[in-house]
C-alpha cells in the first residue's frame, strides 16, 4: 500500500537530518520526500510517500510523532487529497520535425517548455505520479539528458486543515506545550 | 504557563517537579531575573534549580568554563569526578535508576563528548532520565575540525530523546528547562546539551521565566486511559479463564509498583516480569513467577504459552522476552497499555491497545476490576510447575558456583536497604534469577542494550545518591574490567560499594553460546594470557574444574586503588567472606573465584519458541 505522509516540523537546523536518519536507521521503505517552508516560517512540511502495510504506516507515523521538533502528523491519502510532483526534463532535440513531436507531446501533458537550447529543450511537468511517469515514457525515445523531481506534496482537499484535527485513537496524545 | 501543569504529572519527586514554586527560589528568581550571568553560571545555577544535587562531571579544554562555574554552586551541587566520562554518564544512571530523579553528567568536547555515547545509548534504550552536557568547540571554528571537535548533536540524534547545539548564550536558559521537562516527562530518555566554548562564556541577562518552544512535543496527558478502554480491560479479566500479568519496567517509571500489586491481589493473577521490572512485585510474592523470557523461569515461560490473556504493563515486547513473535503468547487476548503510543502494536498486535500513563490507567482500573470466575485451576497449573521447575544448581559442589554466591547474598542482604548493579553476561542473568528482589529501583540492570562495565559505575551513582544504603556491584571479570577505574572514584570519594566479582576468567556468555552452539570452540573467550591452554579451549573441561592460574591479581589491584578486597574460593568460607565485605568501612572488591562451565538456564535459544527450552 502506498501511503502519502505530511509533517508539520520546527524549522530549526538539523530536524531534516533527524527525520531522515530516524527513517533510514529504523528500515523504512521511503519513496519520496520533499521537504519546504509553510505559511508560518516558524514551520516547514515534509511530505514522505510510504510503501508499506497499514502497520508499517502506523510505526511510521508515531516514530515521527515521537521526534520533539515533529509537530503533527498526518496521514494525507486517508482523505480525499491532491498531489503533485514538479518535474524539470531536458530532453535532446536537434533542429528539426523532433521539436515539433516534442512540442505537441509537451501540450498533450499540459507542460510546458521553459527552454530553449541549440540540442536540447527543458520541459515542466506537474502533475499526479502516474502523468509524470507516463511522459517520461513517452519522451524517452527522444534522449533525456537530465531528470530532475521535486518529490510527491499533498493537500487535502476542503477547508479543514489536518494541524486542526487531533491524532487518532491508538495514540490518546493532547498537545500540552 | 503549562510549563507546572505538565511537572505536575511527571513521575519525578518533588524537588525537580516545580522549582519555580519553591519560595526559596522565587526570591532568587527576583534576584537573579535583572542580574547578567555567563552561559556556564546559567547552565549549572538551571541544574541546582531543577532540584539536581549531585552532577558527575569529566573537565577538559571546552567545559572548563561550566567547572569554574560549578565550584561557586559547591554547597548546593555535589560534583563527583569519575575516571573516565562512560564511567560518569553510568553513575548519573545509578543516581536516576535508583532515585527516579534525572542524572545529570557532563563531558568536555570531542573523546570526552564521544565517551558519553554508549552511556546514552544505553538511558535510551531503558529510558532513564538523563542530561548529558557537552562542552563544544568555540561557534567560530565549528566544522573546521578544529582540535577536540565532534559533531556530538550528529552522532546522538538516534539515540537521544532530544538533543540541542546551542549557538546563543540567551537560549541557555530556555534548553535546559525544555532539556529537563523532555528528558523526565512521558517515557524519560537522555537529552544532550552540547554547549560550544563561547556561549558558554559571553554574558547575558537572564530570564528564567523565558517560555519552552516545544510545539510538537507531547506527553500522554492525565487522566488518558479513556474510561471505555478501562472497562474493556477490566472486562477481558473478568471473563479470562488463564490470566497472566507481564509487568516492566514501565511500572517502574510510572512509579505503579503499588498499583500493579493491588490489581495482582485483587484478581489472584500470576505475575511474571521482564528484567527490567524486577521488584514490581516481590520475588516472594504468592503470585511470583519470576522473571520471563530467553533466561526466565520455566513456569513464567509455560505459562504465558498457555495463558489466555496477556495483561503487558509498561512492556515493549523485546525479542529477549517473547523469543520467536509469532508463537509468543499464541492464544492468547492481549491488553498492552503503555506510555509510548509507538510501542502498541510495534512487535505484537494487541486487542486492547492503551496509550496511556500506567500509574493512571491501573488506579482507573483497580477501580472495577473484579477478579476473574474460576482461575483456581490455572493457578493450581502455574505453581505446579513453578514447584517442578526451580532456579536450581549443583548444592555437592564444595566451590563456589556463581548461583550459590547470589542467593547467598540475597539471603543475608534481605532484612537491609540493599541495591544490586550488575554488569552484562552470565553473572547478570544469575543475579535476576538468584537474588530476590522486592522493591522496584532495587535492581539496576543495563537491560535494552546490555552494556558491559555498567555495574561498578552505577553502584557509584546509587551510593552517592543512598549514602546509608548497601550498594553491591554484582559483576563479572570481563564486565568490571571495562570500568574499573571507577575503583579510584570510590576511594577518593568515599563511596563504600562493594563488588561481588564472579571471577571465571571467561566471557561467560559467550563462552556458553559456543558450548551451545558452536561445538566448545573458544572464540577470544578466556581473559588470561594467550598462551595458556585455555585460551584455545584445550583445558579442563568437566563440569566446575577450575582455571588455577589467576589474571588479573583484583585484590591487588583493588588494594592499589585504596579499596579493600579479599579473595574466595571455597564454598565453606563464603559467608564469612560475604560479611567482611558487608561490613568493610569503604569500598571492597570480593573476588570469588569460580569455575566457568556453568551455564545460565533455562535457555530459550535466539528466535526460538518455550518449546525448545533448555532446561538442563
Amino acid at each position: 500500500m502506498r501511503h502519502v505522509i505530511s509533517a508539520v516540523v520546527q524549522n530549526v537546523p538539523g530536524v531534516l537530518a533527524h527525520v531522515s536518519g530516524m527513517l533510514a536507521s529504523r528500515g523504512y521503505n521511503i519513496d519520496s520526500l520533499a521537504v519546504g517552508e509553510t505559511e508560518d516560517s516558524a514551520l516547514s512540511r515534509m511530505t514522505f510517500v510510504v510503501v508499506g502495510d497499514d502497520k508499517v504506516v502506523e510505526q511510521v507515523r508515531k516514530q515521527l510523532e515521537k521526534i520533539v521538533t515533529v509537530v503533527h502528523v498526518h496521514d494525507v491519502s486517508s482523505q480525499d487529497y491532491v498531489e503533485r510532483d514538479l518535474m524539470l526534463v531536458k530532453v535532446a532535440a536537434e533542429i528539426g520535425t523532433k521539436r515539433t513531436e516534442i512540442r505537441e507531446l509537451v501540450d498533450i501533458f499540459r507542460g510546458r517548455i521553459v527552454d530553449v537550447g541549440y540540442a536540447d529543450v527543458i520541459v515542466e511537468i506537474s502533475g499526479q505520479e502516474s502523468k509524470v511517469q507516463a511522459f517520461i515514457e513517452r519522451i524517452r525515445p527522444f534522449g533525456i539528458l537530465e531528470l530532475v523531481r521535486t518529490g510527491r506534496i499533498a493537500m487535502v482537499r476542503g477547508s479543514h486543515t489536518p494541524q486542526q484535527e487531533l491524532p487518532d485513537s491508538a495514540s490518546e496524545v493532547e498537545f500540552v506545550a | 504557563m503549562i510549563y507546572g501543569e505538565v511537572l505536575g504529572m511527571s513521575t519525578q519527586s518533588a524537588p525537580q517537579k516545580n522549582p519555580q514554586k519553591n519560595p526559596q527560589n522565587d526570591s532568587v528568581k527576583n534576584v537573579r531575573a535583572t542580574t547578567v550571568m555567563s552561559g556556564a553560571e546559567i547552565v549549572v545555577k538551571s541544574i541546582v534549580d531543577h532540584g539536581v544535587d549531585t552532577i558527575f562531571a569529566y573537565p577538559g579544554g571546552c567545559s572548563m568554563p561550566m567547572h569554574q562555574a560549578l565550584t561557586r554552586y559547591a554547597d548546593q551541587l555535589r560534583t563527583i569526578l569519575p575516571r573516565h566520562e562512560q564511567g560518569g554518564a553510568f553513575a548519573a544512571q545509578g543516581l536516576a535508576r535508583s532515585t527516579g530523579k534525572v542524572g545529570v553528567v557532563m563531558a568536555t568536547s570531542g573523546p570526552g563528548a564521544t565517551n558519553l555515547v554508549t552511556a546514552i545509548a544505553d538511558a535510551k534504550m531503558d529510558s532513564i532520565p538523563l542530561v548529558a552536557i557537552t562542552g563544544q568547540v568555540p561557534t567560530d571554528v565549528i566544522g573546521t575540525d578544529a582540535f577536540q571537535e565532534t559533531p556530538m548533536v550528529e552522532i546522538c540524534r538516534g539515540i537521544t530523546k532530544h538533543h540541542y547545539l546551542v549557538t546563543k548564550t540567551d537560549d541557555i536558559a530556555r534548553v535546559m528547562k525544555e532539556a529537563f521537562h523532555i528528558a523526565t516527562t512521558g517515557r524519560p530518555g537522555p537529552v544532550l546539551v552540547d554547549l560550544p566554548k563561547d556561549v558558554q562564556m559571553d554574558k547575558c541577562e537572564v530570564d528564567w521565566d523565558v517560555p519552552m518552544n516545544l510545539p510538537g512535543y507531547r506527553v500522554t496527558k492525565r487522566p488518558n486511559a479513556r474510561p471505555e478502554q478501562i472497562r474493556q480491560m477490566a472486562a477481558a479479566i473478568k471473563h479470562s479463564k488463564r490470566p497472566i500479568i507481564y509487568c516492566g519496567g514501565g511500572i517502574i517509571t510510572g512509579e505503579a509498583s503499588a498499583e500493579l500489586r493491588e490489581l495482582a491481589e485483587k484478581t489472584g493473577i500470576p505475575v511474571t516480569m521482564t528484567v527490567m521490572g524486577l521488584g514490581v512485585y516481590p520475588a516472594d510474592g504468592p503470585l511470583s513467577l519470576d522473571m520471563l523470557g530467553m533466561h526466565g523461569s520455566a513456569y513464567s515461560n509455560y505459562s504465558v504459552r498457555d495463558c489466555d490473556l496477556l495483561i503487558a504493563l509498561g512492556v515493549r515486547f523485546d525479542d529477549r522476552v517473547t523469543g520467536r513473535l509469532s508463537e509468543f503468547a499464541k492464544h492468547a487476548k492481549i491488553i498492552h497499555v503503555d506510555v509510548d503510543p509507538s510501542e502498541l502494536n510495534k512487535n505484537k498486535t494487541a486487542h486492547i491497545s492503551v496509550g496511556s500513563d500506567i500509574k493512571f490507567a491501573l488506579t482507573e482500573l483497580n477501580k472495577i476490576v473484579e477478579a476473574p470466575e474460576d482461575i483456581s485451576e490455572w493457578k493450581k497449573q502455574c505453581f505446579a510447575l513453578k514447584a517442578k521447575h526451580p532456579f536450581t544448581y549443583d548444592q555437592n559442589f564444595d566451590g563456589i558456583l556463581q548461583q550459590h554466591a547470589i542467593r547467598t547474598l540475597s539471603e543475608m542482604t534481605k532484612d537491609r536497604e540493599t541495591y544490586v548493579t550488575v554488569g552484562v553476561g552470565q553473572h547478570q542473568m544469575w543475579a535476576a534469577q538468584f537474588f530476590q528482589f522486592r522493591k522496584p529501583r532495587q535492581w539496576l540492570s543495563s537491560s535494552g542494550l546490555g552494556t558491559m562495565g555498567f555495574g561498578l559505575p552505577a553502584a557509584m551513582g546509587v551510593q552517592a545518591a543512598h549514602p546509608g544504603a548497601l550498594v553491591i556491584d554484582i559483576d563479572g571479570d570481563g564486565s568490571f574490567q571495562m570500568n574499573i577505574q571507577e575503583l579510584a572514584t570510590l576511594h577518593c570519594e568515599k563511596l563504600p560499594v562493594k563488588v561481588l566479582l564472579l571471577n571465571n576468567q571467561h566471557l561467560g556468555m559467550v563462552v556458553q553460546w559456543e558450548d551451545r552452539f558452536e561445538g566448545a570452540n573458544r572464540a577470544h573467550t578466556y581473559l588470561g594470557p594467550i598462551d595458556h591452554e585455555e585460551a584455545s579451549g584445550t583445558g579442563k573441561t568437566e563440569a566446575h574444574s577450575f582455571v588455577e592460574e589467576r589474571y588479573p591479581n583484583f585484590v591487588q589491584i583493588a588494594k592499589g586503588y585504596g579499596c579493600g578486597g579479599g579473595t574466595v574460593r571455597k564454598r565453606s568460607d563464603l559467608k564469612a567472606a560475604l560479611e567482611e565485605m558487608i561490613n568493610h568501612p569503604g569500598a571492597y572488591v570480593l573476588d570469588v573465584q569460580v569455575p566457568y562451565q556453568e551455564h545460565v538456564l533455562p535457555m530459550i535459544p535466539s528466535k526460538k519458541t518455550v518449546d525448545d527450552m533448555i532446561l538442563s
